[in-house]
């Protein structure tokens, strides 16, 4: 187990290195960054102090070794737009971000998973077409489209929710439906088609054969291997969520991180993207490796292998 | 004679497929007694593992299942309610599958898979439930048995895990052990082996067995009673003695002559085999299912077939003796 451990982290750590490369390196390919420092109309001089000013003149992989040393300690250097440290800057919508990914995950998973199961249990009926439409339908509909419909009637229309803003935990529940509905039919799928699929195996029907209640059948035997692969793809989810709300957080003004992101790219603030970009690609490497430790945890055939 | 372990009247199995309904299992009758073991033959797909399940409740519930008795110990389990049937299950009567590779969770070591066994039908507590798992493991012959208890089922070998099974199957001591081809995906090397293993353990814990497979050697060897399967029907059954020494059964006796029995074959002589093939039995079946392959077919085979013989051998054919009249009892 320890071994598959290292070994998952050694290639956790190889692959954070290779993306943070990218991430840096991806910024200077979208052209010169002191040129996009000045602003337009600056004089070819200013643009050439600027980059002396911010070391651009130097190798790159310099540049990048100095970059992530940084990074590594927390220094991401200055935002160009607010003129403050880029880490405190993250650090304060980071918090509504992380929140919002966990409520969104959370909800997406209690909806999804009994839904799935109680869709395996009686494939074809009432329940099962109900999760269906509900899946189809997540699939279909645009987060922003979502989250303006349930702005228009309950926040506007009955007046039960605020329609934007992050004061309060009543904020967050229709940015953690909208999250979470779009996180849910994957997640549905999966519970489904694995339960189905365990619910023929011939473990099954030993657990029935030795006088095993429905219940203790239905979840300590099945769920138990259904559920492996669903929270692999949770972990994952996860991981996206974490960087992809930008949607929902503007559609609801939540002052998080994707917000940040979405708008410093607007403003050419190129530490702020970059260290965004770093921060949400190690969230995915790190819910990834998390995946993978649960993965082997959950399975004992992994832990071997 | 006591009242039997188990008592089978007109059993019935029905399932419905695209074309129509599926007859697997068609009025099969019989009994077994305390300590007996009777084994069920006949090729594949002849309805003996729907059988066996049907026993113990575990067919899909798409499935249809009547009979007019089925009594285990007194007990009716046509009217037995799910309830009763899960409580019977693994303590007074439990099976063992085909297939070991797959019968046993990949996610709990067999301690505690062994242990659950007990615990579903004992107020034990778990030591006493992972004692019992080791008493058991060693009973089957696994060495070191106390450490294999933290073992998953991945690390085990397929004779193992089935050895795994029968002490599982053992765990509650049932009055009745059904096995349902236990050895055939094994080795060839140690299904003998596991096979005998099971047979002492029948005998030494005195307990009655329904054995399915397709080794006639072995049902020679350890059976008791024999019923002999054709499409669905109970085409003979008898005593072991009756059965090997006078089959009277057309398919009986093709199958008799397609397996070398030590003393009976002679060495070297060509396997018989059965030319052709089982009928659909999907829709209406009427008259004797083996005609479309019997040699001693004739037209009164498209009719009702009797039942012929006494109680302690039976078999289904039209001709008295189970072949034409003007034709010698074939050896
Ligand atoms: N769930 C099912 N759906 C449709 N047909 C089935 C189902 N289960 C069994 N059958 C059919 O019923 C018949 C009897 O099956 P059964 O498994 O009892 O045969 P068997 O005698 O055990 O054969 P084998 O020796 O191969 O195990 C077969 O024709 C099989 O195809
Ligand atoms: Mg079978």
């Amino acid at each position: 187990m320890l071994q598959f451990i290292l070994k998952r982290l050694g290639l956790a750590v190889l692959v954070a290195f290779t993306v943070s490369f990218i991430s840096f390196s991806l910024l200077f390919l979208s052209g010169d960054p002191a040129a996009a420092l000045a602003g337009e109309g600056a004089s070819g001089e200013d643009i050439e102090a600027l980059r002396t000013l911010y070391g651009f003149d130097r190798p790159m992989l310099v540049q990048y070794g100095d970059w992530l040393f940084s990074a590594l300690r927390g220094d991401f250097g200055e935002s160009y737009y607010f003129k403050l440290p880029v880490a405190t800057l993250i650090a304060e919508r980071l918090t509504v971000t992380m929140l919002l990914g966990l409520c969104g995950i959370t909800f997406a998973l209690v909806t999804a998973v009994p839904l799935g199961v109680a869709a395996a249990i009686r494939p074809n009926s009432l329940i099962d077409r109900i999760a269906l439409f509900l899946s189809v339908a997540g699939q279909a509909m645009p987060s922003f489209w979502f989250g303006l419909i349930l702005i228009v009637v309950f926040a506007i229309k009955l007046g039960w929710l605020p329609p934007s803003g992050a004061a309060s935990w009543r904020h967050f529940i229709m940015p953690t439906i909208v999250l979470g509905y779009y996180a849910m039919p994957a997640i549905m799928r999966l519970t489904r088609a694995g339960m189905l699929e365990v619910l023929n195996s011939d473990y099954i029907r030993t657990a029935r054969a030795k006088g095993a209640p429905e219940v203790q059948v239905l979840f300590k035997h099945a769920l138990r291997n259904a559920i492996i692969p669903v929270v692999s793809l949770a972990a994952v989810q996860m991981g996206f969520m974490l960087g992809g709300s930008i949607v929902v957080e503007s559609i609801f003004a939540l002052h998080g991180a994707g917000y940040l992101a979405w708008e410093s790219i607007g403003r050419n603030d190129l530490p702020t993207v970059q260290a965004l970009i770093l921060i949400f690609s190690m969230f995915y490497i790190v819910f990834t490796f998390l995946a993978d430790v649960l993965n082997a945890w959950l399975d004992p055939r992994m832990r071997s292998s | 004679m006591s009242e039997p372990l188990l008592c089978v009247r007109n059993l019935n199995i029905d399932i419905p497929v695209g074309g129509g309904t599926l007859h697997a299992v068609r009025g099969i009758d019989f009994e077994l007694q305390r300590g007996e073991v009777l084994s069920i033959v006949g090729e594949s797909g002849s309805g003996k593992s729907l059988t066996s399940l049907a026993l113990m409740g575990l067919l899909g519930k798409r499935i249809d299942r009547r009979a007019d008795r089925m009594d285990f110990d007194g007990i009716d389990l046509t009217r037995a309610g799910k309830r009763q049937m899960r409580a019977l299950r693994g303590d007074r009567m439990s099976m063992i599958f085909q297939e070991p590779m797959t019968s046993l969770n990949p996610a709990y070591t067999i301690g505690d898979q062994l242990a659950e066994a007990l615990l579903l039908h004992r107020n034990v507590s778990r030591q006493q439930a992972r004692d019992r798992a080791v008493e058991l493991l060693e009973k089957v012959g696994i060495t070191a048995a106390a450490s294999r208890l933290g073992q998953y089922p991945h690390q085990l070998s397929g004779g193992l895990r089935q050895r795994v099974m029968i002490a599982m199957a053992l765990m509650c001591g049932p009055e009745l052990i059904i096995a349902d081809e236990p050895t055939t995906a094994l080795d060839v090397t140690i299904q003998a082996q596991i096979l005998r293993l099971l047979v002492d353990l029948v005998r030494e814990m005195d307990m009655a067995m329904i054995l399915i497979t397709h080794d006639l050697g072995v049902v020679a060897r350890v059976a008791d009673k024999v019923a002999v399967m054709y499409a669905g029907e109970l085409v003979e059954t008898g005593s072991a003695g009756a059965i090997f020494n006078a089959p009277s059964h057309p398919y009986t006796r093709g199958l008799l002559r397609c397996i070398p029995l030590p003393g009976r074959t002679a060495r070297g002589a060509p396997l018989g085999t059965i030319p052709g093939i089982v009928p659909s039995l999907v829709g209406e079946i009427g008259g004797c299912v083996f005609r479309t392959r019997c040699d001693h077919a004739v037209a009164a085979c498209h009719g009702a077939i009797p039942h012929r013989g006494e109680a302690d051998h039976m078999f289904r054919c039209v001709h008295p003796h189970g072949h034409r009249e003007d034709e010698e009892t074939p050896a």
